[in-house]
């Protein structure tokens, strides 16, 4: 989901609905689109039919084929809800509830979407934080980045309960917990994006800077910091949709409170297949809009660097 | 107008450039390279001196040597009576590089005050040297354009001033128009050759080309590879005032077959 998610929305970002309809990228979109409802809503004929047909084997019922494709097609709890049921679920709690309403999809994805502002903007500053210290101090990389590739090899899953759990402890609940786990996942790609990026000049800039006298602060603002940039506009992408995740994750330990976490929790506590369904699609579209939001931020600092219109695409 | 060069009132006496003895090793993992061997060269206020020789002589390494940019191994050499690395410091010299080198992402004026902005100057400082310099290479008009907006030539002639705004006596160029094509590359030694009249700087100009090098200097050093040594120093007495016609004249033409020669007997032609 996320994967689709993210990849969707780099290209929509560049240019205006109008001129992508007329280079013709939007037909090919539809035509995807519609070729995925297809296959979902075949599946979940194929996948709901042997419940379906127990139940009409209780009930004693015969129904015709389109009868019965009908019926499981509109199932209370099916396995795979069809994409109409999601469809149907995701306006009624997205538009026929009152946001602060704890049936409204859209006070979910809030309650979700604060930790992982704040789990993003932490894990880019620290990993900007990291990045600088090991460019700049030549023994931090062998120190350091061990320990940095071993805190991604630990399942996220196994870690969230404990920092939920002991930061409850200490009495810290709520937005704090959630953005620190979204920034455990999401300072890595920052980190190492960074570290590349801080040491992409060339040796003929850092020569001339040398030539100049040019102080290390001075070569990382004037040289290191702005060469870096497009790396770490490149590595925001990935971490913003990844911090998403940690504050689902972090969200799934406090017993469902509130979230779009617990939205998916909830729903597989009481085989509420379409609210999962929903949640899901509403996680992949925070995601879209998240990794979109970056991409404009991304283009405003390339156009404010002077580069060409065409270099971006 | 320099520093260094008030506290020596006799410069003009002294060379600017004092190099003996001068021996650069690089150590690699194929063994030790000789890549300068037993370097003499005194250079002095206002010449222009041409480092030439085939690729692999170490012409661009001595420059890198001059520019503290490489240390050498062996022998002594001063910049302004003082170490290279002092020089440095002090910021006594520009450095052209083969490429431009400016930042992409800074306009043509704020690519010049980059230098200016590291030296702490005052904006209005900044902004007149910045003018001025521009206008010595020609560029008044381009402040506000990126660099990929220029052609080769002008985002070289932008380099150059950027390597004047620091208002250094000395002046280190790389091979600063190999780049570039025949008629541009003319075009700007024209340029540059006025330009030194009119600033009367000490210019180090590697190059690999003859007619490049016998119509810019004042004297040319013939270096030979392999280990890198300087195999002959030439006076290029030519009219300091020159245009491109003098290329045709028998003088040039005699001075550019000594090059030659110097070039052949250092085993430059060599396979």
């Amino acid at each position: 989901m996320t994967t689709d998610a993210m990849a969707s929305p780099v290209s929509k970002s560049r240019k205006g609905l109008m001129s992508r309809a007329l280079s013709g990228t939007v037909l090919p979109v539809i035509v995807v689109v519609l070729g995925i409802i297809a296959i979902w809503y075949v599946a979940a004929i194929s996948m709901n039919s042997t419940f379906q047909r127990s139940l009409d084997a209780r009930a004693e019922a015969t129904p015709s084929t389109v009868e019965f494709v009908v019926s499981t097609l509109n199932q209370e709890r099916p396995v795979l809800p069809s994409p109409h049921q999601v469809a149907e679920n995701l306006w009624d709690t997205v538009f026929n509830k009152k946001i602060t309403s704890k049936r409204s999809l859209v006070y979910h994805a809030g309650v979700t979407l604060a930790p992982t502002l704040l789990g993003f903007l932490m894990g880019t500053g620290l990993g900007i934080l990291l990045a600088t210290i090991i460019v700049h101090v030549l023994s931090m990389e062998k120190s350091l980045m061990p320990w940095i590739i071993t805190s991604q090899t630990i399942p996220i899953l196994a870690i969230a309960p404990m920092v939920i759990l002991v930061l409850d402890a200490v009495g810290i609940r709520g937005l704090l917990p959630k953005a620190l786990i979204s920034m455990y996942l999401s300072f890595f790609p920052v980190t190492v994006g960074m570290v590349k990026g801080l040491r992409s000049p060339d040796k003929m800039h850092l020569d001339l800077l040398r030539t100049y006298n040019s102080s290390t602060w001075q070569t990382f603002w004037k040289l290191r910091w702005p060469s870096s940039l497009p790396y770490l506009f490149t590595s925001m992408k990935v971490a913003i949709a990844i911090s998403l995740i940690g504050a689902i994750v972090g969200e799934l330990p406090t017993g469902a409170v509130a979230g779009l976490g617990a939205r998916l929790l909830s729903g597989s506590y009481y085989g509420q297949t379409v609210l999962i369904w929903s949640a899901l699609l509403m996680a992949a579209f925070c995601a879209a809009m998240l990794v979109a939001l970056v991409g404009l931020a991304e283009n405003w600092m390339r156009r404010r660097m002077g580069e060409k219109a065409e270099a971006g695409s | 107008m320099n520093e260094p060069s008030l506290k020596e009132p006799d410069v003009s006496e002294k060379s600017v450039i004092q190099i003996d003895d001068l021996s650069l090793i690089f150590e690699t993992n194929d063994g030790p390279v000789h890549a300068l061997s037993d370097i003499d060269l005194s250079i002095a206020e206002g010449e222009f001196v041409s480092l030439i020789g085939p690729s692999g002589c170490g012409k661009t390494t001595l420059l890198r040597v001059i520019a503290d940019l490489e240390r050498a191994t062996a022998g002594s050499i001063t910049v302004n009576g003082v170490s290279p690395e002092q020089a440095r410091l002090n910021r006594a010299y520009g450095y052209v590089f083969q490429a431009a080198a400016l930042y992409p992402w800074r306009t043509i004026d704020r690519n010049i005050a980059l230098p200016l902005e590291i030296m702490g100057l005052s904006k209005e400082e900044q902004n007149s040297r910045i003018a001025k310099n521009l206008d010595l290479v020609n560029l008044t008009g381009f402040e506000k354009k990126f660099p990929w907006q220029l052609s080769g030539g002008m985002q070289q002639r932008a380099s150059i001033a950027r390597a004047l705004a620091v208002e250094p006596d000395l002046l280190l160029m790389d091979e600063p128009f190999g780049a570039l094509d025949e008629i541009v590359r003319d075009h700007l030694n024209e340029q540059l050759l006025k330009l030194w009249e009119k600033t009367n700087k000490t210019v180090v100009f590697v190059t690999h080309s003859i007619p490049e090098a016998v119509f810019l200097s004042t004297k040319i050093v013939v270096m030979s590879p392999r280990p890198g040594r300087v195999h002959d120093v030439i006076d290029c007495n030519l009219p300091r005032e020159r245009t491109l016609d003098v290329r045709e004249t028998p003088q040039f033409l005699e001075i550019a077959h000594r090059v030659r020669e110097g070039l052949r007997a250092g085993h430059s032609y060599d396979d």
